[in-house]
């Protein structure tokens, strides 16, 4: 196996492709019906694993899996206990 | 033309520092490498470096600053003692992980506690395996070439690893003697500007010390261990130029042989100490032989191997101690290389010079006396020497 010595990373944006995600034993699910849209998670995830977009009037939040490692704390701080944290079972 | 002064083995590496064109230095005062960093600063504020002097705030910054710099392709200088080496401890790893050619002189010092100011090894034998090329130099002049040679080393594609030299506080730091000092332009003939083919560069952006997942660390661990073992040829060919270029070398870059013709009673020593030894061999025992590890990280197993393959019995002395072990770092690895390799001399470890106890002569005709009654009964395996 020949490498870049130090383990150089010539390609931008590549820790895209590894898909940490995997690493996490429970997954946070957003309940878009209890869901105040106060974005609260989106603010505290420290992985930027939780994703916004806009539909007609609402903001729809949801998780981004590929790399969420379901710590938790989008469902901690969640004022409306829209977010329930369920085991990863394979 | 090169020129002759009296001078502090501190002031011979400011020298080398100021001929080897470094770009950034930065480096934390410590007892007793604080006339390095006093000298070179001087010189940068002389307009004698035309290099970056950062002001740190503690030895982890400095090698934290010139990772950085080193990364963009910079020729850097740091230099540290005892418990500012220890705070590198995390640094250096990154440094030998990202195979950045870093160059640092480190004054060798004792560790606390309790608190010595004074001369021992411990503190750079005790980061041996933290990935660095770690050369110790017997005078201040050996201390001037070899942080010139250390940057031809450091930056030959086939090592890039980080380079440490290992001088001893006091003894040589702070001891005067004659030096020459190079000619400029043999050091621009001898030393190269340097330019890596990778370095940080915003115009072609990349990422350097990137994390790496288990399919691949050790992988990379691996690849240090190789450029170790290129290192060993290309600081041989590298002490030879520097020969032809300058006029001196010390030993084959590696290793240096003192008296070894025919010795059955050989010592194998580190540093600065070996000055002593080769005047006492030279006046009092002319069949001993001497054998001067020059570079601890790679250890030259091949070198020491043929050399000490016809001794009978091998004293090592050193001025650090594995405490657990109950023997020198050296004597253990001397240990370890002679197994299986044919006859086995009698292989003894002296332990001496710990936190700047004088190695006199006195010291030096006692290690000698035992290793030649290492064959009477009850003769140990491990010796503190001068120990009230
Ligand atoms: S579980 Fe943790 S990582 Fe996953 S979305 Fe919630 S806050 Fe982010
Ligand atoms: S914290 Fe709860 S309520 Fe607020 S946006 Fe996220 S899911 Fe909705």
């Amino acid at each position: 196996m020949t490498l870049p010595p130090g383990g150089v990373i010539r390609e931008m944006g590549s820790t895209r492709k590894s898909r940490t995600g995997g690493w996490r034993s429970e997954r946070p699910i957003i309940d878009m019906e209890k869901c105040i849209e106060c974005g609260s998670c989106w603010i505290f995830c420290p992985d930027n694993s939780i994703l916004v977009r806009v539909e007609g009037s609402r903001r729809i939040y949801s998780v981004d899996y590929d790399f969420c490692k379901g710590c938790g704390i989008c469902a901690n701080e969640c004022p409306s206990g829209a977010i329930t944290m369920v085991l990863e079972e394979k | 033309m090169p020129k002759w002064d009296v001078m502090h083995g501190s002031r011979a590496v400011a020298e080398a520092v100021r001929l080897a064109g470094v770009d950034v230095i930065a480096a934390y005062p410590i007892t007793p490498q604080t006339h390095i960093v006093e000298d070179t600063a001087k010189m940068v504020a002389d307009g004698e470096i035309k290099a970056e002097y950062v002001k740190v705030e503690s030895e982890h910054s400095a090698m934290s600053v010139v990772i950085g710099a080193c990364g963009t392709g910079a020729r850097v200088f740091t230099a540290t003692s005892s418990q500012g080496l220890a705070l590198m401890f995390e640094m250096l790893f990154v440094a030998s992980g990202m195979r950045l050619p870093v160059v640092m002189v480190n004054a060798n010092r004792a560790l606390s506690a309790p608190i010595s100011i004074w001369n021992d090894q411990q503190d750079s034998i005790s980061v041996r395996d933290s990935g660095w090329i770690q050369l110790y130099v017997e005078t201040n002049q050996e201390a001037l070439d070899t942080t010139l040679m250390a940057y031809r080393i450091a930056e030959d594609e086939r090592v890039q690893l980080p380079v440490m030299i290992c001088m001893d506080g006091f003894v040589l730091t702070h001891t005067v003697e004659p030096v020459e000092i190079p000619d400029e332009e043999d050091v621009k003939r001898f030393l190269p500007p340097y330019r890596p083919k990778v370095y940080l560069d915003p115009r072609d952006p990349m990422a350097l010390g990137p994390i790496a997942f288990p399919n691949i660390y050790m992988e990379l661990r691996n690849e240090q261990q190789k450029a170790m073992e290129q290192a060993l040829d290309v600081i041989r060919k590298v002490n030879d130029e520097f020969k032809e270029v300058f006029g001196r070398g010390y030993g084959n870059g590696l290793v240096e042989e003192f008296n070894m013709d025919g010795a059955e009673t050989v010592i194998v020593t580190i540093g600065s100490v070996a000055g002593t030894f080769k005047d006492v061999i030279e006046e009092e025992h002319p069949d001993v032989g001497l054998l001067r590890v020059k570079s601890f990280r790679p250890l030259p197993k091949d070198d020491l191997r043929r050399a000490l393959s016809k001794a009978k019995v091998v004293g090592v002395l050193e001025k650090d101690v594995s405490i657990g072990l109950g023997k020198g770092a050296l004597a253990s690895e001397v240990r370890d290389v002679m197994y299986g390799a044919g006859r086995q001399p009698r292989i003894l470890s002296f332990i001496a010079g710990l936190g700047g106890r004088d190695i006199g002569i006195d010291s030096v005709r006692e290690v000698i006396s035992r290793c030649k009654k290492a064959h009477e009964d009850g003769a140990g395996d491990v010796h503190w020497i001068d120990l009230k």
